[in-house]
């Protein structure tokens, strides 16, 4: 039998914090099928780390006790998991047909205007990324965007720098603050 | 933060408490909230399907299916565990009621489910949204541990012998899992890939247990009509569609919004009265009734539709999710269709040939040809391909993008051919990216 745990060292490094590796081994648990895991776990696993790295894909297989391309094979079908990096906050204009006819094309022209990146790419600081997606369910508030999980709503060309400014200010206070937290005498 | 909007003519009962913080518990139990859970576990499970049964209700996801029907299906003996799975992975573009059920109803949503799960005997329930949708993931995570910490749910809710959980579950990003089957296969940890029926959810579903699948709204509803009475939700609406819905209102409109309309409720009066009519003094070109998937309609096909599911059916469209879509006179349609068409290819699974390489054809053929490098022939190709999907695949996504298309052909072939030969599209607007041929 191939056994996909046989090489699982459960003494081996976590790639997740010590909270997201908590609140995996709980999940796993919850559902009658350890593998109905699979999909949220891949979700959170790129919240916090940014993308599905080979690491991610194999601790997550090892977790729920598959192989690592049961994992690939389930992950490439879900247009938010992603392989590669992404900016800090993931900016994505929806431009399907309550968007568009509400000027969904003229955001993201804006966006990548302001931005100087287009489909996927990321700005150099690594702070922004930009990608044209499908109905987010804000039909009625058109033409919406999502930043990371943030909506925004009933926009207009005119608000785009202001939403940028917006993210950028909250990147410095985490910066700050991680400096901080550096400094401090209790140390990391 | 979606807007709330409001008008005379609507009838709330999904809607009553958005806005009014039932979002919190104790709120929600101060509207009235668990009293329905309550009535239906001293009537027993016969009592709560014929009440669904009586009230009309008929599946708010799109196919309208008779709500009492569908749990009456489930084999009171089952040797697998049964389980209630609310479908929450709104995607259909033009569609966002359900948003507003997480947000502002959470309760109503697990209320429904526990009514479902006494009604058939299941003692599980799942609540599966959309990935996108983390912030209202979050709203309904809170819902359920209140109910939890409180003894509504677990083993024995409201003190009484039954017993009911609720997982909640997120997606990540896939329209194809709104279908039901392919639904239960992502609840499983797999690729959303559309399951052959029969068997049925009903008999064989999640886990290989029975299944009832709903839709949110469908299930956020449940508890109103135990509370309001059946007959008396059903008297609302027109005959054989019980009740109210939430229309999503969307487009080139003045006042779009989520209203809450009798079924039946007049088309033209919901784009011209509720909807606040087109801005700028424009005219109407076509409204696509029920989400991107339902064929468009013309203004003069809409003097006197009811909106509701056999009346739009009789009229060549289907009532489908409510997601009215205004399209004023300054829209290229042929771009429309391509918009459309693409995001049927990107959301195509690729498990049925006729509809992965169809809709990929029809998307490569609408951007050559809204380029502006159709030939005449494209015109009968694009209807030709369209139809040949029809019926031949295992989940209805193939047609959910061959139906539209063949009614964006057929009612606006003359525009189709302004763009034949060379010539620039007609509602080409500057600074606009137009769509080039890839």
């Amino acid at each position: 039998m191939n056994n996909p745990n046989a090489n699982a060292r459960p003494e081996s490094k976590s790639v997740f914090s010590p909270a997201l590796a908590a609140r995996f081994d709980t999940l796993v648990e919850k559902y009658p099928a350890r593998r109905s895991a699979l999909i949220p776990m891949l979700l959170y696993a790129q919240d916090e780390v940014g993308y599905l790295s080979d690491a991610v894909i194999a601790e997550v297989a090892r977790r729920i006790g598959i192989t690592e391309l049961e994992v690939r094979n389930v992950a490439s079908y879900y247009s938010m998991l992603r392989f590669k990096p992404a900016g800090q906050y993931n900016i994505q204009v929806c431009t399907n047909i309550s968007c568009m006819l509400r000027g969904a094309y003229e955001i993201y022209e804006r966006f990548r205007e302001e931005l100087g990146v287009d489909g996927e790419g990321i700005t150099s600081d690594g702070l922004f990324s930009l990608e044209e997606v499908e109905c987010i369910g804000a039909c009625c508030w058109a033409p919406a965007i999502q930043v990371n999980y943030d909506f925004h709503d009933e926009l207009t060309p005119g608000n785009v720098p202001s939403i940028l400014s917006q993210y950028r200010i909250q990147a410095q206070g985490k910066s700050e603050k991680t400096k901080r937290r550096e400094q401090g005498p209790s140390g990391p | 933060m979606p807007k709330l909007v409001s008008h005379p003519d609507e009838v709330k009962i999904v809607s009553r408490r958005f806005g009014m913080g039932a979002e919190k518990i104790d709120r929600y139990l101060a509207l009235g909230g668990y009293e329905a859970v309550k009535k239906c576990l001293a009537q027993g499970p016969d009592w709560i399907i014929e009440e669904m049964k009586t009230s009309n209700l008929r599946g708010r996801g799109g196919a309208g299916f008779s709500a009492g029907m569908k749990w009456s299906f489930v084999p009171k003996q089952s040797t697998k565990p049964k389980y209630i799975l609310v479908n929450g992975d709104e995607s259909e573009p033009g569609t966002c009621k359900d948003h507003l059920i997480f947000l502002h109803d959470p309760h109503a949503v697990i209320e429904g489910s526990i009514i479902a799960g006494l009604a058939v005997g299941a003692k599980m329930g799942f609540i599966y949204l959309r990935g996108e949708y983390r912030y209202l993931l979050e709203i309904m995570e809170r819902a359920v541990a209140d109910a939890y910490s409180r003894g509504f749910l677990g083993k024995n809710i409201f003190g009484s012998d039954q017993e009911f959980q609720v997982i909640t579950q997120t997606g990540a990003g896939a329209y194809e899992v709104g279908e039901e089957s392919a639904l239960m296969e992502s609840l499983e940890g797999k690729r959303g890939v559309p399951r052959i029926k029969p068997p049925f959810p009903a008999v064989v579903g999640l886990y290989g247990g029975p299944t009832v699948i709903n839709n949110a709204e469908t299930i956020a509803t449940v508890p109103h009509i135990i509370t309001m009475g059946a007959a008396a939700y059903a008297a609302i609406g027109t005959p054989r569609n019980g009740g109210t819905r939430l229309f999503g209102l969307s487009g080139h409109l003045e006042r779009p919004g989520v209203y809450e309309l009798p079924m039946g409720y007049n088309l033209k009066k919901m784009i011209y009265e509720v909807g606040g009519g087109i801005p700028g003094g424009r005219k109407l070109k076509a409204v696509v009734p029920g989400g991107s998937s339902t064929p468009v309609l013309l203004p003069e096909e809409i003097e006197n539709l009811g909106m509701d599911f056999d009346q739009v059916g009789k009229a060549g469209s289907m009532l489908g999710s409510g997601g009215v879509v205004v399209i004023d006179d300054q829209t290229c349609i042929v771009e429309f269709a391509l918009r459309t068409i693409s995001f049927y290819a990107h959301e195509s699974c690729g498990w049925c040939i006729p509809c992965r390489e169809g809709t990929d054809w029809l998307k490569k053929t609408l951007t050559r040809f809204h380029a502006g490098f159709g030939a005449p022939s494209d015109i009968d190709n694009i209807q030709y391909l369209a139809e040949n999907m029809l019926g031949r695949t295992f989940c209805p996504l193939g047609d959910a993008a061959a139906m539209p298309t063949i009614a964006f052909v057929k009612k606006f072939r003359k525009e189709f051919e302004d763009h034949l030969n060379g010539k620039p599209c007609p509602f080409a607007r500057e600074g606009v990216p137009q769509l080039t041929v890839v």
